[in-house]
Protein backbone atom coordinates (compact mmCIF):
# COMPACT_ATOMS: atom_id res chain seq x y z
CA UNK A 1 0.00 0.00 0.00
CA UNK A 2 1.54 3.09 -1.21
CA UNK A 3 0.05 5.44 1.21
CA UNK A 4 1.64 4.11 4.36
CA UNK A 5 5.49 4.92 3.78
CA UNK A 6 6.73 6.48 6.54
CA UNK A 7 8.38 9.47 5.22
CA UNK A 8 4.89 10.79 4.80
CA UNK A 9 3.85 14.08 7.48
CA UNK A 10 1.35 12.08 9.95
CA UNK A 11 0.42 13.37 12.97
CA UNK A 12 -1.29 10.45 13.73
CA UNK A 13 -0.96 6.83 12.64
CA UNK A 14 -2.54 3.59 13.56
CA UNK A 15 -0.81 -0.39 12.62
CA UNK A 16 -2.19 -3.16 12.24
CA UNK A 17 -5.04 -2.73 14.97
CA UNK A 18 -7.06 -4.76 16.20
CA UNK A 19 -10.13 -4.63 18.19
CA UNK A 20 -12.80 -6.47 19.62
CA UNK A 21 -16.38 -6.27 21.47
CA UNK A 22 -17.07 -9.73 22.95
CA UNK A 23 -16.86 -12.01 19.92
CA UNK A 24 -17.66 -9.10 17.59
CA UNK A 25 -14.11 -7.37 16.05
CA UNK A 26 -14.98 -4.19 15.51
CA UNK A 27 -11.59 -4.12 13.98
CA UNK A 28 -9.38 -6.48 12.05
CA UNK A 29 -6.03 -5.37 11.51
CA UNK A 30 -6.69 -2.11 10.12
CA UNK A 31 -4.07 0.86 9.42
CA UNK A 32 -4.76 4.60 8.74
CA UNK A 33 -2.03 7.50 8.53
CA UNK A 34 -3.95 11.07 9.55
CA UNK A 35 -1.44 13.89 7.58
CA UNK A 36 -0.60 17.22 9.23
CA UNK A 37 -2.87 20.07 9.12
CA UNK A 38 -5.35 18.54 7.19
CA UNK A 39 -8.96 17.25 7.13
CA UNK A 40 -8.76 12.92 7.51
CA UNK A 41 -12.48 11.63 7.29
CA UNK A 42 -13.53 8.14 8.39
CA UNK A 43 -16.64 6.89 7.45
CA UNK A 44 -18.83 4.32 7.28
CA UNK A 45 -22.56 2.70 8.20
CA UNK A 46 -23.71 3.36 11.96
CA UNK A 47 -22.30 0.42 14.04
CA UNK A 48 -19.07 0.00 12.20
CA UNK A 49 -16.68 1.07 15.67
CA UNK A 50 -15.85 5.29 14.50
CA UNK A 51 -16.73 6.11 17.77
CA UNK A 52 -14.51 3.68 19.07
CA UNK A 53 -11.55 4.61 17.02
CA UNK A 54 -11.43 7.85 18.49
CA UNK A 55 -11.66 6.71 21.40
CA UNK A 56 -8.70 4.36 20.68
CA UNK A 57 -6.71 7.00 19.18
CA UNK A 58 -7.27 9.34 22.77
CA UNK A 59 -6.09 6.57 24.82
CA UNK A 60 -9.40 5.57 26.49
CA UNK A 61 -9.60 2.06 25.13
CA UNK A 62 -6.77 -0.15 24.64
CA UNK A 63 -6.21 -2.44 21.48
CA UNK A 64 -5.63 -6.26 21.25
CA UNK A 65 -2.83 -5.93 18.65
CA UNK A 66 -1.51 -3.00 17.16
CA UNK A 67 -0.26 0.75 18.17
CA UNK A 68 -1.16 3.99 17.79
CA UNK A 69 1.02 6.71 17.38
CA UNK A 70 0.20 10.37 17.95
CA UNK A 71 2.57 12.97 17.65
CA UNK A 72 5.59 10.13 17.44
CA UNK A 73 4.58 8.89 20.68
CA UNK A 74 2.51 5.43 21.54
CA UNK A 75 -0.57 6.17 23.05
CA UNK A 76 -1.28 3.51 24.98
CA UNK A 77 2.55 2.60 26.16
CA UNK A 78 2.36 6.69 28.13
CA UNK A 79 1.72 7.10 31.37
CA UNK A 80 -1.27 8.07 33.18
CA UNK A 81 0.43 12.00 33.78
CA UNK A 82 1.92 11.67 30.08
CA UNK A 83 -1.31 10.91 28.22
CA UNK A 84 -3.31 13.32 30.12
CA UNK A 85 -0.46 15.83 28.73
CA UNK A 86 -0.96 14.84 25.57
CA UNK A 87 -4.42 14.91 25.79
CA UNK A 88 -3.95 18.47 26.47
CA UNK A 89 -2.64 18.93 22.72
CA UNK A 90 -6.13 16.88 21.53
CA UNK A 91 -9.32 18.43 21.33
CA UNK A 92 -12.57 16.08 21.24
CA UNK A 93 -15.76 17.17 20.16
CA UNK A 94 -18.66 14.72 20.98
CA UNK A 95 -21.52 14.09 19.45
CA UNK A 96 -23.62 14.93 22.36
CA UNK A 97 -21.18 17.78 23.20
CA UNK A 98 -20.54 16.53 26.40
CA UNK A 99 -20.96 20.37 27.92
CA UNK A 100 -21.28 20.23 31.67
CA UNK A 101 -24.79 20.84 32.33
CA UNK A 102 -24.06 22.77 35.60
CA UNK A 103 -22.35 25.39 34.10
CA UNK A 104 -23.42 28.04 32.45
CA UNK A 105 -21.64 28.47 28.37
CA UNK A 106 -18.46 30.71 29.45
CA UNK A 107 -17.87 28.67 32.55
CA UNK A 108 -17.92 25.45 30.05
CA UNK A 109 -15.42 27.25 27.78
CA UNK A 110 -13.24 28.36 30.44
CA UNK A 111 -13.62 25.11 32.11
CA UNK A 112 -10.31 23.78 30.91
CA UNK A 113 -8.36 26.71 30.82
CA UNK A 114 -8.97 27.16 34.87
CA UNK A 115 -8.24 23.64 35.17
CA UNK A 116 -4.78 23.25 33.30
CA UNK A 117 -4.04 26.68 33.45
CA UNK A 118 -3.13 29.51 36.50
CA UNK A 119 -3.99 32.51 34.28
CA UNK A 120 -5.83 35.29 35.89
CA UNK A 121 -9.31 35.69 35.44
CA UNK A 122 -9.10 39.20 33.14
CA UNK A 123 -7.09 36.61 30.56
CA UNK A 124 -9.51 33.80 30.58
CA UNK A 125 -12.44 36.44 30.30
CA UNK A 126 -10.47 37.49 26.96
CA UNK A 127 -9.91 34.13 25.93
CA UNK A 128 -12.83 32.67 26.59
CA UNK A 129 -14.53 35.78 24.56
CA UNK A 130 -12.45 34.78 21.41
CA UNK A 131 -13.40 31.11 21.63
CA UNK A 132 -16.86 31.82 21.55
CA UNK A 133 -16.54 34.63 18.44
CA UNK A 134 -15.14 31.66 16.40
CA UNK A 135 -18.10 29.72 16.74
CA UNK A 136 -20.10 32.92 16.80
CA UNK A 137 -22.01 32.62 20.02
CA UNK A 138 -20.55 35.29 22.26
CA UNK A 139 -23.39 36.26 22.91
CA UNK A 140 -24.79 32.98 24.31
CA UNK A 141 -22.17 33.50 27.09
CA UNK A 142 -24.26 33.34 29.87
CA UNK A 143 -27.09 30.46 28.47
CA UNK A 144 -27.37 26.98 30.30
CA UNK A 145 -26.57 23.92 27.83
CA UNK A 146 -29.93 22.82 28.50
CA UNK A 147 -31.12 26.24 26.83
CA UNK A 148 -28.94 25.64 23.73
CA UNK A 149 -30.24 23.97 20.43
CA UNK A 150 -28.20 20.69 19.34
CA UNK A 151 -26.17 22.71 16.70
CA UNK A 152 -25.41 25.84 19.03
CA UNK A 153 -23.81 22.90 21.90
CA UNK A 154 -22.02 21.16 19.10
CA UNK A 155 -20.30 25.08 18.40
CA UNK A 156 -19.75 25.80 22.25
CA UNK A 157 -17.90 22.33 22.89
CA UNK A 158 -16.39 22.92 19.69
CA UNK A 159 -15.39 26.40 21.21
CA UNK A 160 -14.21 24.47 24.65
CA UNK A 161 -12.53 21.85 22.33
CA UNK A 162 -10.26 25.17 21.03
CA UNK A 163 -9.95 26.80 24.53
CA UNK A 164 -6.44 25.03 24.93
CA UNK A 165 -5.17 25.41 21.12
CA UNK A 166 -4.68 21.84 20.61
CA UNK A 167 -3.08 20.27 17.78
CA UNK A 168 -5.55 18.43 16.73
CA UNK A 169 -9.71 18.00 17.13
CA UNK A 170 -11.70 14.61 16.93
CA UNK A 171 -15.20 15.13 15.75
CA UNK A 172 -17.94 12.16 16.53
CA UNK A 173 -20.72 12.66 14.41
CA UNK A 174 -20.74 16.48 14.30
CA UNK A 175 -23.38 16.76 11.72
CA UNK A 176 -25.87 14.18 13.03
CA UNK A 177 -29.28 15.07 13.51
CA UNK A 178 -28.33 19.31 12.54
CA UNK A 179 -31.02 21.07 10.42
CA UNK A 180 -29.48 22.05 7.63
CA UNK A 181 -28.75 25.76 8.61
CA UNK A 182 -26.67 24.78 11.34
CA UNK A 183 -24.96 22.00 9.33
CA UNK A 184 -23.91 24.19 6.96
CA UNK A 185 -22.15 26.54 9.98
CA UNK A 186 -20.57 23.46 10.84
CA UNK A 187 -19.18 22.34 7.90
CA UNK A 188 -17.92 26.25 7.11
CA UNK A 189 -16.56 25.99 10.97
CA UNK A 190 -14.50 23.17 10.85
CA UNK A 191 -13.10 23.88 7.64
CA UNK A 192 -12.02 27.65 8.62
CA UNK A 193 -10.92 26.36 12.25
CA UNK A 194 -8.49 23.79 10.28
CA UNK A 195 -7.23 26.38 8.18
CA UNK A 196 -6.74 29.49 10.43
CA UNK A 197 -5.19 27.44 13.45
CA UNK A 198 -3.46 25.31 11.51
CA UNK A 199 -4.99 22.03 13.30
CA UNK A 200 -4.92 18.45 12.01
CA UNK A 201 -8.76 16.86 11.84
CA UNK A 202 -10.25 13.57 12.47
CA UNK A 203 -13.76 13.68 11.00
CA UNK A 204 -15.92 10.39 11.92
CA UNK A 205 -18.92 10.56 10.18
CA UNK A 206 -21.64 8.77 7.85
CA UNK A 207 -23.08 12.05 6.15
CA UNK A 208 -21.47 11.49 2.85
CA UNK A 209 -22.14 14.79 1.38
CA UNK A 210 -21.18 16.86 4.04
CA UNK A 211 -18.21 15.22 4.96
CA UNK A 212 -16.46 14.67 1.58
CA UNK A 213 -17.41 18.94 1.23
CA UNK A 214 -14.56 19.06 3.79
CA UNK A 215 -12.32 16.11 3.93
CA UNK A 216 -8.66 16.07 2.11
CA UNK A 217 -8.96 12.33 2.20
CA UNK A 218 -11.20 9.81 3.39
CA UNK A 219 -11.32 5.96 4.65
CA UNK A 220 -14.56 3.90 4.44
CA UNK A 221 -14.56 1.12 7.31
CA UNK A 222 -16.99 -1.77 7.02
CA UNK A 223 -16.96 -4.79 8.87
CA UNK A 224 -13.57 -3.90 10.64
CA UNK A 225 -11.95 -3.55 6.88
CA UNK A 226 -10.74 -0.27 5.37
CA UNK A 227 -12.84 -0.99 2.19
CA UNK A 228 -11.88 2.05 0.23
CA UNK A 229 -9.78 4.99 0.68
CA UNK A 230 -8.81 8.38 -0.82
CA UNK A 231 -9.70 11.89 -2.06
CA UNK A 232 -13.07 12.76 -1.96
CA UNK A 233 -13.10 12.67 -5.65
CA UNK A 234 -10.95 8.91 -6.11
CA UNK A 235 -14.04 7.41 -3.51
CA UNK A 236 -16.76 8.95 -5.38
CA UNK A 237 -15.15 7.26 -8.60
CA UNK A 238 -14.10 3.73 -6.69
CA UNK A 239 -14.62 0.68 -8.61
CA UNK A 240 -15.40 -1.00 -4.90
CA UNK A 241 -19.39 -2.32 -4.71
CA UNK A 242 -19.02 -1.63 -1.23
CA UNK A 243 -17.92 1.93 -1.52
CA UNK A 244 -20.25 2.55 -4.50
CA UNK A 245 -23.72 1.39 -1.62
CA UNK A 246 -22.69 3.66 0.79
CA UNK A 247 -21.82 7.07 -1.44
CA UNK A 248 -25.03 6.29 -3.18
CA UNK A 249 -26.72 5.39 -0.11
CA UNK A 250 -28.60 2.26 -2.08
CA UNK A 251 -30.25 0.09 0.52
CA UNK A 252 -29.49 -3.14 -0.67
CA UNK A 253 -26.11 -3.98 -1.82
CA UNK A 254 -22.76 -5.32 -0.22
CA UNK A 255 -24.55 -4.66 3.27
CA UNK A 256 -27.74 -6.37 3.23
CA UNK A 257 -30.76 -4.64 4.10
CA UNK A 258 -31.63 -7.44 6.47
CA UNK A 259 -29.83 -8.49 9.71
CA UNK A 260 -28.85 -11.86 9.56
CA UNK A 261 -31.19 -14.43 10.49
CA UNK A 262 -32.63 -17.97 9.24
CA UNK A 263 -34.82 -18.70 6.20
CA UNK A 264 -37.83 -16.77 5.94
CA UNK A 265 -40.21 -19.43 5.39
CA UNK A 266 -38.32 -21.63 7.80
CA UNK A 267 -38.73 -19.06 10.44
CA UNK A 268 -42.77 -18.71 9.63
CA UNK A 269 -43.52 -22.25 9.77
CA UNK A 270 -41.90 -23.55 12.50
CA UNK A 271 -42.80 -21.55 15.90
CA UNK A 272 -40.33 -21.84 18.33
CA UNK A 273 -39.84 -23.66 21.33
CA UNK A 274 -41.60 -21.00 24.40
CA UNK A 275 -44.20 -19.98 21.88
CA UNK A 276 -45.38 -23.46 21.93
CA UNK A 277 -44.95 -24.12 25.91
CA UNK A 278 -47.41 -20.95 26.22
CA UNK A 279 -49.95 -22.29 24.37
CA UNK A 280 -49.59 -25.69 26.57
CA UNK A 281 -49.52 -23.50 29.44
CA UNK A 282 -52.52 -21.47 28.48
CA UNK A 283 -54.65 -24.43 27.88
CA UNK A 284 -53.65 -25.61 30.58
CA UNK A 285 -54.79 -22.93 32.36
CA UNK A 286 -58.23 -22.54 30.70
CA UNK A 287 -58.77 -26.50 31.97
CA UNK A 288 -58.15 -25.69 35.28
CA UNK A 289 -60.64 -22.70 34.66
CA UNK A 290 -63.03 -25.41 33.55
CA UNK A 291 -62.45 -27.42 36.22
CA UNK A 292 -63.15 -24.78 38.86
CA UNK A 293 -66.29 -23.56 37.38
CA UNK B 1 -28.43 -27.97 36.94
CA UNK B 2 -29.29 -24.74 35.91
CA UNK B 3 -29.99 -22.97 39.12
CA UNK B 4 -26.12 -24.03 40.23
CA UNK B 5 -25.02 -22.39 36.89
CA UNK B 6 -27.10 -19.64 37.36
CA UNK B 7 -25.95 -19.44 41.62
CA UNK B 8 -22.45 -19.58 39.81
CA UNK B 9 -22.76 -17.02 37.87
CA UNK B 10 -23.88 -14.28 39.91
CA UNK B 11 -21.67 -14.82 42.73
CA UNK B 12 -19.07 -14.40 39.80
CA UNK B 13 -21.27 -11.21 38.99
CA UNK B 14 -21.03 -10.09 42.59
CA UNK B 15 -17.64 -10.34 43.57
CA UNK B 16 -16.37 -8.82 40.48
CA UNK B 17 -18.40 -6.06 41.16
CA UNK B 18 -17.08 -5.83 45.05
CA UNK B 19 -13.64 -5.57 43.31
CA UNK B 20 -14.59 -2.83 41.19
CA UNK B 21 -16.08 -1.04 43.76
CA UNK B 22 -12.93 -1.51 45.82
CA UNK B 23 -10.37 -0.42 43.09
CA UNK B 24 -13.05 2.22 43.28
CA UNK B 25 -12.71 3.52 46.64
CA UNK B 26 -8.81 3.21 46.31
CA UNK B 27 -8.81 5.91 43.60
CA UNK B 28 -11.66 7.76 45.61
CA UNK B 29 -8.91 7.88 48.44
CA UNK B 30 -6.12 9.14 46.57
CA UNK B 31 -8.13 11.65 45.06
CA UNK B 32 -9.04 13.27 48.23
CA UNK B 33 -5.46 15.24 48.58
CA UNK B 34 -6.56 17.31 45.40
CA UNK B 35 -9.44 18.18 46.96
CA UNK B 36 -8.03 19.58 50.22
CA UNK B 37 -6.16 21.96 47.56
CA UNK B 38 -9.50 22.81 46.18
CA UNK B 39 -11.84 24.11 49.17
CA UNK B 40 -14.08 25.78 46.86
CA UNK B 41 -15.23 22.19 44.91
CA UNK B 42 -16.05 20.66 48.66
CA UNK B 43 -18.26 23.58 49.87
CA UNK B 44 -20.36 23.39 46.95
CA UNK B 45 -21.09 19.81 47.54
CA UNK B 46 -21.20 20.46 51.25
CA UNK B 47 -23.98 22.58 50.42
CA UNK B 48 -25.58 20.29 48.15
CA UNK B 49 -25.07 17.23 50.08
CA UNK B 50 -25.25 18.27 53.60
CA UNK B 51 -26.99 21.55 53.77
CA UNK B 52 -30.30 20.57 51.30
CA UNK B 53 -30.77 17.58 53.58
CA UNK B 54 -30.75 19.55 56.72
CA UNK B 55 -34.92 20.52 56.53
CA UNK B 56 -35.54 16.89 55.93
CA UNK B 57 -33.28 16.00 59.24
CA UNK B 58 -34.59 18.33 61.17
CA UNK B 59 -38.38 17.64 60.50
CA UNK B 60 -38.18 13.90 60.80
CA UNK B 61 -35.55 14.01 63.88
CA UNK B 62 -38.51 16.30 65.53
CA UNK B 63 -41.22 14.10 65.10
CA UNK B 64 -39.03 10.41 65.94
CA UNK B 65 -38.44 12.49 69.49
CA UNK B 66 -41.75 13.48 69.98
CA UNK B 67 -43.13 10.03 69.36
CA UNK B 68 -40.65 8.49 71.69
CA UNK B 69 -41.39 11.02 74.58
CA UNK B 70 -44.89 9.57 73.46
CA UNK B 71 -44.52 5.94 73.81
CA UNK B 72 -41.95 6.30 76.04
CA UNK B 73 -44.25 8.24 78.38
CA UNK B 74 -46.94 5.64 78.66
CA UNK B 75 -44.31 2.72 79.26
CA UNK B 76 -42.23 4.59 82.13
CA UNK B 77 -45.68 5.84 83.63
CA UNK B 78 -46.18 2.12 84.34
CA UNK B 79 -43.66 1.76 86.49
CA UNK B 80 -43.67 5.69 87.72
CA UNK B 81 -40.48 6.41 86.30
CA UNK B 82 -41.54 9.39 84.25
CA UNK B 83 -38.48 10.95 85.46
CA UNK B 84 -36.07 8.85 83.23
CA UNK B 85 -38.12 10.19 80.03
CA UNK B 86 -35.15 12.16 79.32
CA UNK B 87 -32.76 9.17 79.41
CA UNK B 88 -34.77 7.13 77.80
CA UNK B 89 -35.36 9.27 74.45
CA UNK B 90 -31.78 10.97 74.53
CA UNK B 91 -29.98 7.19 75.08
CA UNK B 92 -32.15 5.75 72.18
CA UNK B 93 -31.67 8.61 69.59
CA UNK B 94 -28.00 9.50 70.48
CA UNK B 95 -27.00 5.28 70.30
CA UNK B 96 -29.50 4.34 67.52
CA UNK B 97 -32.10 6.14 66.08
CA UNK B 98 -30.03 9.09 65.32
CA UNK B 99 -27.13 7.18 63.77
CA UNK B 100 -29.46 5.15 61.58
CA UNK B 101 -32.33 6.56 60.76
CA UNK B 102 -30.41 9.94 59.58
CA UNK B 103 -28.12 7.48 57.39
CA UNK B 104 -31.28 6.11 55.62
CA UNK B 105 -32.89 9.74 55.30
CA UNK B 106 -29.16 10.51 53.88
CA UNK B 107 -29.31 7.53 51.42
CA UNK B 108 -32.99 8.59 49.96
CA UNK B 109 -32.30 12.22 49.76
CA UNK B 110 -28.67 12.47 49.10
CA UNK B 111 -27.48 9.04 47.70
CA UNK B 112 -29.87 9.18 45.56
CA UNK B 113 -29.25 12.14 44.06
CA UNK B 114 -25.73 11.38 44.15
CA UNK B 115 -26.01 8.35 42.00
CA UNK B 116 -28.31 9.86 39.56
CA UNK B 117 -26.76 12.74 38.79
CA UNK B 118 -23.01 10.84 38.53
CA UNK B 119 -25.17 7.91 36.52
CA UNK B 120 -26.31 10.98 34.09
CA UNK B 121 -23.24 12.43 33.60
CA UNK B 122 -21.76 9.16 32.14
CA UNK B 123 -24.34 8.80 29.88
CA UNK B 124 -24.29 12.13 28.46
CA UNK B 125 -20.44 11.41 27.95
CA UNK B 126 -19.45 14.21 30.60
CA UNK B 127 -17.04 11.89 32.33
CA UNK B 128 -15.16 10.69 29.32
CA UNK B 129 -15.21 14.55 27.90
CA UNK B 130 -13.91 15.34 31.02
CA UNK B 131 -11.19 12.40 30.77
CA UNK B 132 -10.25 13.89 27.12
CA UNK B 133 -9.93 17.73 28.33
CA UNK B 134 -7.25 15.76 30.75
CA UNK B 135 -9.01 16.32 33.89
CA UNK B 136 -9.29 13.50 35.81
CA UNK B 137 -13.45 12.80 36.55
CA UNK B 138 -12.43 10.99 39.85
CA UNK B 139 -10.78 14.17 41.47
CA UNK B 140 -12.80 16.81 40.21
CA UNK B 141 -15.84 15.04 40.45
CA UNK B 142 -16.10 11.87 42.90
CA UNK B 143 -13.70 12.34 45.56
CA UNK B 144 -15.67 16.06 46.55
CA UNK B 145 -18.56 14.31 46.84
CA UNK B 146 -17.45 11.62 48.80
CA UNK B 147 -15.70 13.66 51.34
CA UNK B 148 -19.06 15.92 51.18
CA UNK B 149 -21.03 12.86 52.67
CA UNK B 150 -18.55 11.18 54.65
CA UNK B 151 -18.44 15.07 56.50
CA UNK B 152 -21.88 15.71 56.63
CA UNK B 153 -23.13 12.37 57.88
CA UNK B 154 -21.94 12.60 61.25
CA UNK B 155 -23.19 16.67 61.88
CA UNK B 156 -26.39 15.64 60.34
CA UNK B 157 -27.23 12.71 62.45
CA UNK B 158 -25.93 14.77 65.47
CA UNK B 159 -28.78 17.06 64.41
CA UNK B 160 -31.08 14.57 64.05
CA UNK B 161 -30.12 13.77 67.72
CA UNK B 162 -30.02 16.95 69.26
CA UNK B 163 -33.89 17.96 67.25
CA UNK B 164 -35.59 14.45 68.41
CA UNK B 165 -34.25 15.06 72.11
CA UNK B 166 -35.93 18.91 72.20
CA UNK B 167 -39.10 16.79 70.44
CA UNK B 168 -38.91 14.52 73.24
CA UNK B 169 -38.40 17.42 75.59
CA UNK B 170 -41.36 19.46 74.13
CA UNK B 171 -43.74 16.01 74.45
CA UNK B 172 -42.98 15.18 77.80
CA UNK B 173 -42.75 18.29 80.04
CA UNK B 174 -45.84 20.25 77.18
CA UNK B 175 -47.40 17.84 76.73
CA UNK B 176 -47.59 14.81 79.32
CA UNK B 177 -45.82 16.53 82.60
CA UNK B 178 -42.71 15.35 83.05
CA UNK B 179 -40.86 17.45 85.09
CA UNK B 180 -38.54 19.60 83.20
CA UNK B 181 -36.09 19.78 85.58
CA UNK B 182 -35.84 15.79 85.86
CA UNK B 183 -35.91 15.29 82.18
CA UNK B 184 -32.81 17.09 81.38
CA UNK B 185 -30.69 16.35 84.31
CA UNK B 186 -31.71 12.50 84.63
CA UNK B 187 -30.28 12.74 81.22
CA UNK B 188 -27.19 14.63 81.50
CA UNK B 189 -26.31 12.24 84.44
CA UNK B 190 -26.80 9.42 82.98
CA UNK B 191 -25.50 9.57 79.68
CA UNK B 192 -21.65 8.86 78.90
CA UNK B 193 -19.96 10.95 76.57
CA UNK B 194 -17.84 8.54 75.78
CA UNK B 195 -19.85 4.97 75.57
CA UNK B 196 -22.96 6.71 74.11
CA UNK B 197 -22.51 10.02 72.50
CA UNK B 198 -19.06 8.78 70.70
CA UNK B 199 -20.06 5.42 69.87
CA UNK B 200 -22.86 6.97 68.09
CA UNK B 201 -20.56 9.36 66.44
CA UNK B 202 -18.51 5.96 65.42
CA UNK B 203 -21.65 4.68 63.80
CA UNK B 204 -22.71 7.91 61.84
CA UNK B 205 -18.89 8.30 60.03
CA UNK B 206 -18.88 4.44 59.25
CA UNK B 207 -22.37 4.77 57.87
CA UNK B 208 -21.86 8.13 55.41
CA UNK B 209 -18.58 6.15 54.57
CA UNK B 210 -20.31 3.64 53.35
CA UNK B 211 -23.18 5.10 51.84
CA UNK B 212 -21.41 7.89 50.03
CA UNK B 213 -19.14 4.96 48.69
CA UNK B 214 -22.03 2.83 47.32
CA UNK B 215 -23.93 6.00 45.88
CA UNK B 216 -20.92 7.10 44.17
CA UNK B 217 -19.99 3.82 42.65
CA UNK B 218 -23.55 3.14 41.69
CA UNK B 219 -23.33 6.01 39.20
CA UNK B 220 -20.05 5.53 38.56
CA UNK B 221 -21.03 1.86 37.67
CA UNK B 222 -24.50 2.44 36.06
CA UNK B 223 -25.45 1.78 32.17
CA UNK B 224 -25.47 4.38 30.29
CA UNK B 225 -29.00 4.70 29.45
CA UNK B 226 -32.13 6.08 31.31
CA UNK B 227 -33.12 2.58 32.24
CA UNK B 228 -29.75 1.87 34.05
CA UNK B 229 -29.62 5.17 35.60
CA UNK B 230 -33.20 4.14 37.27
CA UNK B 231 -31.91 1.18 38.33
CA UNK B 232 -28.37 2.27 39.72
CA UNK B 233 -30.20 4.70 42.20
CA UNK B 234 -32.73 2.06 43.19
CA UNK B 235 -29.58 -0.34 44.05
CA UNK B 236 -28.03 2.57 46.11
CA UNK B 237 -31.09 3.14 47.81
CA UNK B 238 -31.76 -0.68 48.68
CA UNK B 239 -28.13 -1.33 49.15
CA UNK B 240 -27.29 1.25 51.59
CA UNK B 241 -30.30 0.18 53.76
CA UNK B 242 -29.18 -3.25 53.44
CA UNK B 243 -25.41 -2.24 54.61
CA UNK B 244 -26.59 0.48 57.52
CA UNK B 245 -28.73 -1.69 59.06
CA UNK B 246 -26.37 -4.69 58.75
CA UNK B 247 -23.43 -2.85 60.20
CA UNK B 248 -25.31 -1.07 62.87
CA UNK B 249 -25.65 -4.46 63.95
CA UNK B 250 -22.52 -5.58 63.40
CA UNK B 251 -21.19 -1.91 65.27
CA UNK B 252 -23.79 -2.81 68.27
CA UNK B 253 -22.66 -5.81 69.01
CA UNK B 254 -19.02 -4.51 69.22
CA UNK B 255 -19.81 -1.29 70.89
CA UNK B 256 -22.56 -2.34 73.29
CA UNK B 257 -22.05 -6.37 73.81
CA UNK B 258 -20.33 -6.60 76.76
CA UNK B 259 -23.24 -5.26 79.15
Amino acid sequence: MDNFDSTKNSLVSVHNLTFSRGEKKIFDDISLEFERGKITAIMGPSGTGKTTLLKLIGGQLFPEHGNVMVNGRNVHHLKRDELYTLRKRMGMLFQSGALLTDMTVYNNVAFPLREHTKLPESMIRSLVLMKLEAVGLRGARDLMPNELSGGMARRVALARAIALDPMMILYDEPFTGQDPISMGALVLLIKSLNSTLGLTSIIVSHDVHETSAIADYIYVLADGKIVGQGTPQEIQQSSSEWVQQFMKGAADGPVHFHYPAKEYMDDLLHSEKPLFSRIRLSDERSEKRKRYS
Amino acid sequence: MEFFRYLGASTRAGFTKLGRASYFLIEILSGLGSVIVRPRLLLKQLHSVGVLSFLIIVISGLFVGMVLGLQGFYILSRFGAEETLGVMVAASLVRELGPVVAALLFAGRAGSALTAEIGLMKATEQLSGMEMMAIDPIKRIISPRFLAGFLSMPLLAALFSAVGIIGGQLVGSGLLGVDDGAYWSQMQATLDFKHDIINGVVKSVVFGFVTSWIALFEGYDAIPTAEGVSRATTRTVVNSAFSILGLDFILTALMFGEH
